[in-house]
Order: C-alpha cells, then structure tokens, then sequence
C-alpha cells in the first residue's frame, strides 16, 4: 500500500537503479533482461499512475518529505500520466525488439554500456514529465540529452559519431538556452517551483527579462523538439543511430520536448500570455506550416528510408507546432492526440525498418524492393504505419488530422485546413515510392532471406495493430487528450 | 429453444458474423478441412440464428453515429434463414471444387447478405450492400476467363454505383433529422428517390437490369447458384422494408414480369435464359411489394422464399450440364435425358415449380400475389401477370429441359454422364423443399411476416391455374410445330445494354480520336511544366538540395542566433 504512495518516484527509480545494475552484472543477455524489465515496471507504474489520477486527480510529491515551494514536487497530472504511459511503454515495445537488433548492430564490448545508457535515457524521459519544477526539468533534460548523444555516436556507420557531435553541439545550446531562460526567471521570482512560479509570473508579464526568458526558453525547447529550422541536427542522428536507438528517440524524445513546451507555454506562464499577447503562436504556426510542406518534399527526394522517415518527423511535429500555435482547446486535444497516434506509427515503422536492417543490412530504398516476398510481416506493418502517417481513415494518424483541421475550421482558417491536407498528399508521395519498392518491384535475385525473428515480429505487430485499434476505437486517447487540454487552458491555477 | 440454455451461453453471436469466420477459415484452411468448415459454417450460422432471442437488436455507436448493426425482426427472420439454407445447398453444390478464392467469396457472400438483412440502420446496410457487390463480383472473376473479367468489371461498376446511390440518399434522409434507422421510407421522404433507385438497380428494375443478364451466366456453374440466390432478393428484402405500398412499384413490377418473357425466349444462352426468367419473378415480387396489403408482403416474401428454391434448382441443373458439357447454348445441346436422367428428372421439378403447377412451390406463392391483386382491384396489371405467368412456363418451364434434355440428340449424348453426386444431392435437397412446400404450404406461411388466412388449394386458383399453364403449353406445341417459334440459333442477343457495351463507347472513341491531337498537346505542357516544378523542388529539396544537406554546425548555430533574436523582438514590441 504504501508503496503506491511513492509510484511517481518509482517511475524514474527504476530505470534509474537498473543502470548501474547492467554495468555491475556485466552480460550482453542479462543486461537486456534488466532493462526490459525495468522498463517493463516502469511501465506498469505508469498505468497504475493514470489510473489514481484519474480517480483523485493531480497527484503532488514531496521528494524526501520537504514541503514544496522548498523541496522538491513531484506533480502528476493527466498530461504527465499520459507522457509516462507513451514513453515507458514505447520503451518497453523497442526494448522487446532490441535482443537480437543491438547484438547485430552494437560491438560485443559495448552492449552492456548501451544499455546502462539506454535506462539511462528512458530515466531522463520520465523525469521530464514528473517533475514539478523547472530546474529538475532541466536536469533531467541533459541526463536524457547525454544518454542520447552517446547512444546515437554507437552507430555501426562512422557517420553517427559526427552526427552525434553535431547534436551533441545543438542539443547543448538548446538546454543551455533553457537554463538561461529558467535563470531570468529565477532572478525576478525567486523560486523554481512551477506552481509558484505560475503564481508569481502574471504580475511579472511586462518585465522585459521575464520575456527575455520566455523567448530563451521557446529557442531552446525549440531546438530539441527539431522545430523548423531548427530541426537540421535530427536528420542525420536518427539516420545514423542504432535501429534501436533511432525507433526510441523518434517515438519519444522528441514528444516529450512538446510536452515540455505546453508546461511552458500554458502552465508555467498561461494561455493568454505565451499564445495571445506574445506573438508565439503566430511562429507557431508560420513554422509548423513551413515544416509541413519543406520538410514533407524533402521525404520525397530521399533514398533511405531511415532518412526520409527522420523528414517525415520534423513535419510531423510541424503539424504538432501548428495545433498548438492555433490556441485553442481543439488545437491542443488534436496536438497531444498527434503526440501520441505520432508515436504509433514512427514507432512502427523504424522498428520495421529496425528489422529490414537487421535481415539486409541497411534501409536503403532499393534494397527494399520485393520486401513482401521475404519479409511479409515487416513489409505490412510498413505498409499500415504508412497508412497511419497519411492519414487513411481507420488509422489512428487520421483521427488526430481530423481533429487537427476541425481546430483550424473552428477558427476560420482553412488554408491552414488546406495545408494540413496538402502536407497528407505529400506523405502519400512518399509513402507510395516505399510501397511501391516492397510490394510491386521483384527482389534483387540474390537475395535470400526470412523474416525477422519472432520476437522483432511481435512488438512490431502489436505497434502496428495499435495504429488500427486507435483508429478505430478513440475513446481512450480523445478522452484523456481532450480533459489534459481542458485541464491546460484552465492555466496554471491546475 | 429457450430449452438449450447452455448453447444459447454460446452463441449470443450477431448473425453475419459466424459465416464471416467461415470465409475467413476456409481461405487459411488445409484443402481436406475445407470441406468440412464449409458445410459446417451455414449450419452452425441457422442454429445460432434461431438461438438468438426474438426481436434481438444490436446497437452501437460508429464515429459519432447511433447505429443498429443487428435488428432481428418477423420481416428479417424469414430471409436469414433463407440465405443460410441456400448457402448450405449451395456448399454443397460446390463441394466438389478445389477453389479457395470460390469457397472463401461464397461464404462471405452469404455472409454479406444475412448481414444486409439484419442490419437495422442505413449505414450498416450500405455496408453490406458493397460488400454483396464485392463478393459478387469476385465469383464472377472466379471463372478466371477473358469474357467473366470484363463482365465481372461492368458488373461491379453497376453495384458500386447502386452503393453510392445508397450511400448518398441515406445522408440526404438522416440530414433531415430522420436519423439512420431503416424502417419505411417512402419516395416523399428527402433522399427517399435515391434510396429507391439504389434498391432498384439491386433488383433489376427495367431498364436497369442489364448487369443481371450480362453477368450471371458468365459466372462459373456453382457461382451462378450463389448469385441467383443473395443480391436480388436483398434488394427485394429492402424494398418491402422501404418502399412497401409504393403504387408505381406496382406498375414497375407488371413490366418486369413481362418484359424479360421476350428476350428469354429469343435467347439462346440457357443460364441466360434463368437469367431472364429470375427477373419476371422478382417483378411478381416487386407488385406485391408495390401493392403493399399484410397478403400482398406476405407473398412477396413466400415467392421470395420459393424462388431462391426453384431458381436455384434450375441454376444447379444447367449448372451440372455445363460442368458436364462445357456447352450452354441451347442450339447445341439435347438429347441429355439419356445420360443424365437423374438431373433432367430434378429440373424438370425445377421447371414445374417456378410454372407454379399445383402441388409445386411456386404456386402457392405467386398465387399470393395474384390473388392480393385481385384484391386492390388492379384488372390490368392482374392480366399482365397472368401473361407472364404463362411466359413463365413457356420460356422456362418447357424450353429449359426441352432444349437441354430433349428435342435432337446432340454431340454430347455420346460423352455425356451424370454430374458428382455433390451436385445431385444438393439438387435433390432443392427439388425435395420445392415439392415439400408445394404439398405442404402451412409450414412455410406460418413463418410469414404477417398472419394470413389463405389458402392455396380452393378450385378457383387451381383450376385457373391449370388451364392457363395447358393453354401455355398448347401455344408452345403449335409455335413449335407451326415453326413459328423462333428456333436456337447460334447468336448473342444484345439487350439495351447494348448502350453502353457498344453505342457509348463507339461514341466516346470517335470523340477521343477527334480530342487527341489537343489532348496530347495539353500532356506535353503539363509534362512540361511538371517537369520544371520537380527540378526547381530538387534544386532546393533533393538528396542534395538546401534544405536536405548536411549542415556545419555553424550555420546551424546562426538559425539558432536569428530565430532567437526574431523572437526577442517579437515579444519586446
């Protein structure tokens, strides 16, 4: 009993303590064991958090029994709980998948660290989303940082370690961007704490170091969210990175930078200040819309497939960028509904590249001719996270575009309608040219291979099913979207 | 039933859904388990149908919308177990196959009608509706010839045109706040004209049933008993929900009985000639309908009932010569009767049936709906059933057996012997249920969706009956012998499908030839213009382009510099 009093702390620990404890017992197989299993707890810690959420609302923390402002708060509200269920479960799917990907792929000396890091990342990643205070956010943030700029550099490609280098530069000056930002607020309020800063801010609006803050802090989330243009580091550190590696930062790092922008935006300062007196959701918007429609014709010209899916991302949190920018509760039900469905498919889909590597050696877009003949599997769960990334009705992809053009309708801005449906047309490009490759070109004769093993097989499944199930049954994802927004535009009083 | 409570614990199941399963497993099954899925599937469908509750009723909530996928009531009950007995003897039929696509198409076929019958809301139905089109067609292409492929294509477009008409009406009808559930509709209702349309290209009204004609006899010989069977009397089946008491139904229904008479006895293509012959009774469906009475429906539904039977008799038996002969044109075959007697005994049960003879099921039938008629006091339309009635027996109560079993023995006596006994026991089910209910009409009226007080078997109606069919028959000698009767000749009847199979495409040919030399022109710039847009998109976007290069950190930093300084702005102004 009591230990369900401590599930928000339990949520970090347990990826947190598994690191060490991969480095200690020393083996390629155990450590993967300890890290699904953690990940796997986590996970679980994470359901049973939605759920006493969802029964007695937000949940507040006292790490250590210090009462915040001065100690440090853990806060858990649905936006939180929602995060933590998307990361540690990703986590624990790719980690089902990694077994026989990171033997392949990652030198026998180096497994046992890339796990340690990996648990290492996934405690960055939840962290984020627990805490309730900006520095903690920040901390966590570099820890999650770090591990990614290490794990990203153990690409079997020499490219991945300059690719690493670059982000490692860009990532920096993003959190050290946030830091500063995090410091002039810090300055004029005198606490870290998010519910007092939220308390403190609004007499401070028109201080000119408070908005120098707020505009570090959007540049730097900005930056690790791949923000157009602000995006050109993500393109090479997912192309080059690890399978594993690649299909875990695609599906989470990324969405919870987004996360950390709408604490930000709407929590710690409000809606009315970072989306309506400053004009940040008019960036917002003309950036996403750039990313849309930029990032979406890039896909088309490219010739590996990791490279082209790294393109679709930055569009895709292009669309993220423009709902949030749209300021309304629509806008950030179909935001946080694309978090999630966006997962999903990205999810899917560089795990099915992860196995298409792991048979053929790389995702090269000729190599994947003819892929259904050896592949089947793989090549339908391409094919359905495909789907899902255009945005075919009974796919998840195409609920949360549904919901994202009926927040632009709702304002009266349907050429922001028109580019959301012209950004689908794209993504029907180059979706196609992949489909085309696997199901209707014949294979190279000299290749000669099977499918990937069951368990790569499984996890990609269930992703990929997942894309159908979500596009069919919104329920659960509409309705915990749509009260995590109601809960976020009714500001930072929550 | 109620008395098997443990089996009602174990099929609350919707009723399309077991056949569904069916389909799905016999196209994954291993060939010697096929067989058995197949059988098993129908039976274990009728017995978790009647298992289910009375009036059981599904509902549901589809993208915002309330919807009833299951709605089991007296007009339904009696069409879904129509359809699984005729899949059963369908099945059976083809037992003999080795064809997992066939299997696998006629199950959910059947699947996709039981389906259609029981849905109780218009988006469910049109669900079904292009799903039954679907399946269809793929039992036309599985003849796998040049021929079925393009008549399959035609055929589908029709049926997917009818979906879309299904499709648009029920919008225009929930939109005036009527909701979706199918219940009457009536042409006055808004989108009530569409529906109507979409149903009656289902049921081959006039001038609409072409796809019938042009594609049923192309299928293969077991997949034409299937077709005979579902789409036609689906689409009978929303008409009486829909349109029942429609007086130009009435009207519609006169000219579709006797219209096809026309065309069946010219035609020589015998599957086509049942093709023709399947369209006059569903005219006589289609006047009771129109006519609307609690007796008019109910004979609607009895003739539907028995024409599933007969028809399906008939289909199985040319059916078997065609497996046998490879033949169906009427003026190359004959003489069977000495080889096959067994199948010319059981079509010519077939023949007796749908010529209404008493004793058979068709009479006590139609005599239903000619009785209703009578009733409404439409003298008219009650002669020109009456002349069909005669038609009836001409074109496919003597020509039929006469051409195929009888008149000149043909190459074929030689090599000729009976079909697999499969196809001789599903036959003989049909041929047993045809007499059964001929002899014994109460078992079959007490299922009607309304009661009724009728009875078949006073003097009037046989003797009326009796005398019309002996008059046919005298006509049919003398014609012959007179040899007036338009002989069997080596030909393909066109019918006003002849609009679109050569007139419009004739047309649209000459007008494309006229509209090359422009169209080409139009190609080439927009290839060209298309050209140029890709090549200044790669110039900024591809592998090499701007935006998809890698990029030194430093210019990565000064994007960092600028966005931040042009936010510092922003927000100090």
């Amino acid at each position: 009993m009591s230990l369900s009093l401590h599930l928000p702390v339990l949520v970090i620990l347990l990826p947190l303590m598994a690191s060490p404890l991969c480095i200690l017992i020393d083996r390629a197989r155990a450590s993967w064991l300890i890290t699904l299993i953690a990940s796997l707890l986590s996970f679980y810690c994470s359901v049973l958090l939605l759920q006493q959420v969802q029964i007695t609302g937000t949940i507040s923390y006292e790490l250590g029994g210090w009462q915040p402002p001065w100690g440090i708060e853990y806060r858990i509200d649905l936006l939180s709980a929602f995060m933590l269920i998307l990361v540690t479960g990703l986590a624990t799917l790719v980690l089902l998948f990694a077994r026989y990907s990171v033997e392949q792929e990652i030198s026998k000396l180096r497994i046992v660290p890339f796990y340690a890091t990996l648990l290492l990342a996934i405690a960055g990643l939840t962290g984020i989303c627990v805490s309730g205070d900006v520095f903690n956010v920040f901390v966590f943030l570099e820890i999650s940082s770090i591990a990614s700029y290490t794990l990203i550099s153990m690409g079997r490609d020499r490219r991945a370690l300059n690719a690493a280098f670059k982000y490692l530069v860009m990532g920096t000056i993003g959190a050290t961007f946030i830091l500063i930002g995090i410091g002039f607020l810090y300055m004029h309020t005198g606490t870290l704490n998010m519910q007092d800063l939220a308390g403190r801010l609004p007499a401070l609006y028109d201080n000119r170091t408070i908005r120098a803050g707020f505009a570090f802090i959007t540049v730097g989330i900005g930056l690790k969210l791949a923000l157009f243009p602000l995006h050109l580091w993500l393109p090479n550190a997912y192309t080059y990175a690890p399978s594993v590696v690649s299909a875990l930062l695609a599906a989470t790092a990324t969405k919870v930078a987004v996360y950390m922008l709408l604490r930000f935006l709407l929590n710690i300062f409000s809606l009315d200040f970072s989306l309506d007196a400053m004009p940040l959701d008019l960036i917002l918007i003309a950036l996403g819309s750039t990313a849309i429609i930029s990032a979406s014709l890039v896909a088309i010209f490219q010739v590996n497939l990791k490279r082209l899916l790294a393109y679709s991302s930055v569009a895709q949190l292009g669309y993220i960028a423009l709902a949030i920018g749209l300021a309304n509760h629509s806008g950030l039900t179909a935001a946080m509904l694309h978090i999630f469905n966006h997962a999903l498919m990205k999810g899917a889909l560089f795990l099915s590249l992860g196995a298409m590597v792991y048979k053929l050696g790389d995702a090269e877009l000729h190599s994947s001719q003819g892929l259904i003949r050896h592949m089947p599997l793989t090549s339908v769960s391409i094919l359905v996270g495909g789907l899902s990334l255009i945005g075919i009705p009974g796919t998840a992809g195409f609920i949360s575009k549904w919901y994202m053009i009926q927040a632009t309708l709702e304002l009266g801005l349907w050429p922001l309608a028109l580019i959301i449906l012209a950004g689908s047309v794209l993504a029907v490009i180059y979706i196609w040219k992949i489909v085309e490759s696997i199901f209707f070109q014949s294979p190279p004769s000299t290749v000669a291979v099977h499918e990937a093993p069951v368990s790569m097989i499984v996890p990609m499944a269930i992703l990929a099913a997942a894309n159908i199930y979500f596009g069919l049954n919104t329920h659960l994802t509409v309705d915990l979207a749509d009260s995590a927004s109601t809960l976020l535009v009714m500001g930072g009083g929550q | 039933m109620s008395n098997l409570l443990p089996l009602t614990w174990a099929f609350p199941l919707p009723p399309a859904v077991i056949l569904f399963v069916g389909a799905v497993l016999s196209l994954i099954a291993p060939r010697m388990v096929r067989p058995f899925i197949m059988v098993l599937t129908p039976l274990l469908g009728a017995l978790n149908l009647s298992l289910l509750p009375e009036n059981y009723t599904t509902q549901a909530v589809l993208m915002g919308l309330e919807v009833t996928p299951t709605r089991i009531d007296s007009l339904s009950i009696l069409f879904g177990y129509l359809f699984h007995l005729a899949a059963f003897i369908g099945v059976i039929y083809a037992l003999h196959l080795r064809d997992r696509l066939q299997d696998m198409a006629a199950l959910a076929y059947a699947a996709s009608a039981v389906g259609a019958v029981f849905a109780g809301d218009l988006l469910t139905l049109f669900i079904f509706w292009e799903l039954l089109a679907l399946t269809s067609a793929t039992l036309i292409f599985a003849r796998r010839s040049t021929r079925s492929a393009q008549a399959g294509i035609r055929y589908l477009i029709i049926q997917i045109c009818s979906g879309v008409l299904l499709l648009a009406g029920a919008l225009i009808y929930a939109q005036t706040h009527k909701g979706l559930a199918f219940n009457h509709i009536g042409l006055d209702a808004p989108g009530g004209l569409l529906l109507f349309i979409a149903f009656g290209i289902k049921s081959a009204f006039p001038l609409m049933h072409n796809w019938l004609t042009d594609a049923y006899p192309e299928s293969t010989p077991s997949g034409t008993v299937f077709l005979t069977a579902f789409t036609t009397k689906v689409a009978i089946y929303a008409l009486a929900r829909g349109f029942a008491g429609t007086e130009s139904l009435i009207y519609i229904g006169a000219v579709m009985a006797c219209f096809p008479i026309f065309y069946a006895v010219i035609e020589n293509d015998l599957r086509r000639v049942l093709a023709y012959s399947l369209i006059n009774q569903l005219g006589f469906m289609v006047v009771g309908i129109g006519i609307g009475t609690e007796l008019a429906i109910n004979g609607a539904v009895a003739h539907a009932f028995n024409d599933v039977l007969f028809k399906g008799l008939l289909m199985m038996s040319m059916g078997a010569v065609l497996h046998v002969t490879g033949e169906m044109r009427g003026s190359e075959l004959g003489g069977l009767y000495k080889k096959m007697p067994k199948t010319t005994m059981l079509c010519i049960i077939g023949a007796a049936s749908i010529s209404a003879f008493p004793l058979f099921s068709g009479f006590v039938s139609k005599s239903i709906i000619v009785t209703a008629v009578l009733y409404e006091n439409y003298d008219l339309v009650w002669l020109a059933l009456l002349f069909a009635s005669a038609g009836v027996f001409h074109h496919a109560g003597i020509k039929i057996p006469f051409f195929a079993f009888f008149y000149k023995p043909s190459k074929f006596v030689d090599t000729a012997h009976e079909p697999p006994a499969n196809m001789l026991i599903a036959m003989a089910i049909a041929a047993t249920l045809c007499i059964g209910i001929g002899c014994f009409p109460q078992y079959l009226y007490q299922h009607l969706p309304y009661a009724i007080e009728y009875s078949a078997y006073d003097v009037s109606h046989v003797l009326a009956q009796l005398q019309l069919l002996a008059f046919s028959a005298l006509a049919f000698t003398w014609l012959k012998l007179a040899e007036i009767y338009p002989p069997e000749l080596k030909s393909i009847n066109l019918d006003t499908e002849w609009i679109y199979r050569k007139f419009l495409p004739d047309q649209i040919k000459q007008s494309l030839n006229r509209l090359s030399p422009v169209d080409l022109q139009t190609r080439n710039n927009l290839n060209q213009l298309f050209n140029k847009i890709i090549q200044l998109l790669s110039l900024h976007h591809g592998s090499h382009g701007l935006l998809a290069r890698t990029w030194p950190t430093g210019s990565m930093v000064l994007w960092v510099a600028a966005l931040l300084g042009l936010t510092l702005t922003l927000y100090y102004l």
